[in-house]
């Protein structure tokens, strides 16, 4: 079900701070996150943002087709290895 | 005999029954069509006056997405999930079903005819 507009889109506090500082002073640097729920905004196109998969961080290069999916979409949690080889 | 929307003739059957035929009309699409038309709905097609369906078909190519234009748009859509490479983009590469759907079994829409594995050796006692 989505989610209520009223509300607007999640995202996680910090993380979005962290996004508009960097915006602020236009410097980039890859920010760690495991907020994987947290909706990509127009603000974080162009920056690179490692998304944590349980495992280790994946890092994701925001383009402008990514707006309005999640972070966690980017960074597969599971690795398919293929079935029944000896 | 009516043509509308480039290819298709549906003919003989009511009205609102007679445009689902065309891809990217549905029940509710076709009703609402012949509403705006204002034409009975349970008017058959060979019934329709010329005026009424120089009506629709304008309603038609104006307003609705339908044919040719819809399904390049469908598979526009499917082309962007795979190009920014997110999991229903991944799915779709794959054959899979993308909305969390089980695929130990079943899923064969999806996933075509079943391939079976050659040589599949049973357990030994």
């Amino acid at each position: 079900m989505a989610r209520s507009l009223k509300k607007g889109p999640y995202i996680f506090y910090k993380l979005d701070r962290k996004i508009a500082e960097m915006n602020e002073s236009s410097k980039k640097s890859v920010v760690k996150t495991w907020s994987r729920g947290s909706m990509i905004s127009p603000d974080f196109v162009g920056h690179t943002i490692a998304v944590h998969n349980g495992n280790k961080f994946i890092p994701v290069y925001v383009t402008e087709n990514m707006v309005g999916h999640k972070l966690g979409e980017f960074a597969p949690t599971r690795t398919f290895k293929g079935h029944g080889k000896k | 005999m009516a043509r509308i929307a480039g290819i298709d003739i549906p003919k003989g059957k009511r009205g609102v029954i007679s445009l689902t035929y065309i891809y990217g009309i549905g029940r509710s699409q076709a009703a609402s069509v012949l509403d705006r038309a204002g034409v009975d709905q349970s008017k058959k097609v060979e019934e329709w006056s010329d005026e009424e369906t120089g009506k629709i078909r304008s309603i038609i190519t104006d307003e609705v997405k339908t044919e040719g234009e819809l399904r390049s748009q469908v598979q526009l859509n499917i082309k962007r999930l795979m190009d920014i490479g997110c999991y229903r983009g991944q799915r779709h590469r794959k054959g899979l079903p993308l909305r969390g759907q089980r695929t130990k079994n079943n899923s064969r829409t999806r996933k075509g005819k079943r391939k079976t594995v050659a040589n599949k050796k049973k357990a030994t006692k």
